[in-house]
């Protein structure tokens, strides 16, 4: 059977009353009594020493320190909230920002409207809650406890009863199994009500807000755009350190080596130079191709379509290229659908049996849609792409997909969409 | 840096004479316009932005001085830059791998075309142009021969030279060169050499 993952669904639960929630629920609102005072007397002694430091100003100093025992409230009561909702009280804070000292982290801490609302709950832990709780789960566990003990007590001394007087064993236990089941049952519902509501409260005072969720979302989503980013600009140092770096050394050697063929005569010392000369003709070449794979020059000068026209024109198969994007998109969008075009183009090129290829791009509200579509015989396997896997990851990080539709016999075809923005 | 001491060299070799050699695009206008040489030879990347600053700052020498030859080189070429590069222009331009540089004299030759108004593009742009299959405009009509000789006249070959890589006779290539005039309707009188390159390039880019 599976466990309830609150203190409601448990009392809605048929074996509640068999259940270990209303020991729980006794253990929540008891344990609320100690922590409720020693929150109130931290708090009371803390406004009394402001107030008997206000002239001298570590006293103002004190009081903007409250929060942070909001804060440490906060820790503990999400804590003890687990007794009745197993899955816990998720924290309301925002992750803190690396490289912040300590001073820092507690100034930040102090700000978050959460620590306020943390220390809001103290107060009224420290005020009403623990007081109500003591008066409902103190009050029936005396009275569970007595009516358990009844045949004890009734065999020495005699117990009032309102109208009744229990004065022999019997009548001690005659009690105890006509009342105590009823006293257990209305007890325990009760008891249940009165923790759930509590937790309810800690949940809705200490937990994240909608708010608070969004932005963690929006932190998460940032988070990952900005890994994204950070590869963008990787390989834009590395294409630049090439071309800059090794490409003009090795065309400063080409150079020097076509002088030197111009000067020697001819023979074998000549025949080597020339062959020299093509060989690091190769290598630049060679090293073409492979910044060309990183990170595309024409992408960044001129955009997407000159540079997905300039893939469409090296593939092997006829590729027909219809783009509408009226301007420059962001940066990493462009490379996600660059290389989705590329690395589909290769695909089709390796796998598909294909005789045509059509590229196209459009904006469909704020949406770039690119798509690639081949007439090979289709049925290709979405597991195969590799290179397709990494994309996924990659327009995913920018709130975009990537469909693949290949029925057997064809047509296979390959649509990626991903905002034109980045920021939502 | 590297790039430039080496090519003042195979220049000066040759017998031309190097007025400046800058590092930016600022200077190089800055130069050109108190000194104006008959060529420049220019990256498409400079300083500082490392972008395509030799490019505009080619066409903004071809707006104020049309008469001075621009030789672009690159590390990298693609049909997409000829656009921005042919889009005023009526001949003495030039766009090559940087790679070219080392065949000296082949490089100087393609020097003295930009320098007498011709024009002259990288074969590797030539083979991405012709990959591109695209069947409108004039060029529909030319031969495949025909716009084989006319993507090698893009090259900035001469007939003689046309001939040599088609293995034809020079008079053959002068055929075709003649059925290519007749097809793109160009008029006697005017460079119909350039012209039809351009119209070429123009279409294609």
């Amino acid at each position: 059977m599976q466990e309830p993952n609150s203190a409601w669904a448990a009392l809605a639960m048929p074996r509640y009353l068999v259940s270990s929630w209303p020991w729980r629920s006794y253990a929540y609102l008891l344990s609320s009594v100690p922590i409720g005072l020693l929150t109130i007397v931290v708090l009371i002694a803390g406004v009394a020493v402001s107030a008997v430091l206000s002239p001298i100003v570590i006293g103002v100093l004190l009081l903007t320190a409250f929060p942070l025992f909001g804060v440490v409230i906060g820790i503990v009561e999400r804590q003890r909230a687990r007794l009745v909702l197993p899955t816990g009280i998720r924290s309301p804070h925002a992750a803190m920002p690396a490289g912040m000292n300590r001073r820092e982290r507690l100034k930040f801490r102090r700000r978050e409207q959460a620590s306020l609302r943390a220390l809001g709950y103290g107060v009224l832990l420290g005020t009403f809650v623990w007081f109500f709780s003591a008066a409902t789960a103190g009050l029936s566990a005396v009275i569970l406890g007595i009516t358990l003990l009844a045949p004890l007590i009734a065999t020495d001394d005699t117990m009032g009863m309102g109208p009744w007087v229990l004065d022999t064993t019997g009548e001690g236990f005659l009690f105890l199994v006509t009342f105590g089941p009823c006293f257990y049952v209305v007890s325990s519902y009760l008891i249940g009500v009165v923790a759930a509501a509590q937790a309810s409260l800690a949940k809705a005072l200490l937990g994240p807000r909608e708010d608070e969720l969004r932005r963690n979302v929006a932190e998460l989503r940032r988070s990952r755009l900005d890994l994204v980013d950070a590869f963008e600009t990787e390989r834009a140092r590395i294409e630049r350190h090439l071309h800059d770096g090794v490409q003009q050394r090795l065309v400063g050697l080409t150079m020097t080596l076509g002088l030197a063929e111009l000067d020697l005569p001819e023979g074998e010392s000549k025949r080597l130079v020339v062959k020299a000369h093509g060989e690091a003709e190769a290598a630049l070449a060679d090293l073409r191709e492979a910044v060309r794979g990183i990170h595309p020059r024409v992408l960044v000068d001129l955009g997407l379509e000159a540079a997905v026209r300039e893939v469409a024109d090296r593939s092997p198969l006829p590729v027909a290229v219809q783009m509408a994007l009226p301007n420059r998109l962001p940066p990493p969008i462009e490379a996600a659908a660059y290389f989705f075009v590329s690395e589909a183009l290769g695909n089709v090129a390796k796998h598909a049996n294909a005789k045509s290829c059509h590229v196209q791009a459009w904006i469909n509200r704020d949406r770039l849609v690119v798509t690639v579509t081949d007439d090979g015989t289709g049925g290709a396997d979405p597991a195969n792409g590799t290179g397709l896997t990494g994309l996924v990851t990659r327009l995913d990080a920018l709130g975009g997909t990537l469909d693949l539709s290949s029925p057997p016999g064809g047509p296979t075809r390959l649509r990626m969409e991903s905002p034109c923005r980045l920021d939502d | 840096m590297l790039l430039r001491e080496g090519l003042a060299s195979i220049l000066d070799r040759a017998g031309h004479e190097v007025r400046d050699a800058v590092g930016d695009a600022d200077t190089l206008l800055a130069v050109v316009r108190k000194d104006p040489p008959d060529v420049v030879i220019t990256d498409v990347r400079m300083p500082p932005g490392h972008s395509d600053e030799g490019l505009r700052a080619a066409a903004a020498i071809r707006a104020e001085l049309p008469s001075i030859g621009i030789l672009v080189l690159s590390q990298y070429v693609a049909d997409a830059y000829l656009s921005s590069l042919l889009e005023t222009t009526t001949g003495g331009i030039g766009y090559l791998l940087k790679d070219r540089v080392g065949h000296v004299t082949e490089f100087l030759a393609s020097l003295d075309r930009v320098a007498e108004g011709g024009t002259v593009v990288d074969p590797e742009v030539v083979r991405q142009l012709l990959a591109r299959r695209r069947d409108d405009g004039p060029l529909a009509a030319l031969t495949p021969r025909e716009l084989e000789v006319l993507a090698l006249m893009a090259e900035g070959r001469v007939n003689a030279s046309i001939a040599e890589q088609l293995v034809v006779s020079e008079a053959a290539v002068r055929k075709h060169v003649g059925n290519i005039f007749a097809k793109l309707h160009l008029e006697d009188g005017l460079d119909r050499r350039v012209s039809a390159v351009l119209t070429y390039l123009r279409r294609q880019a």
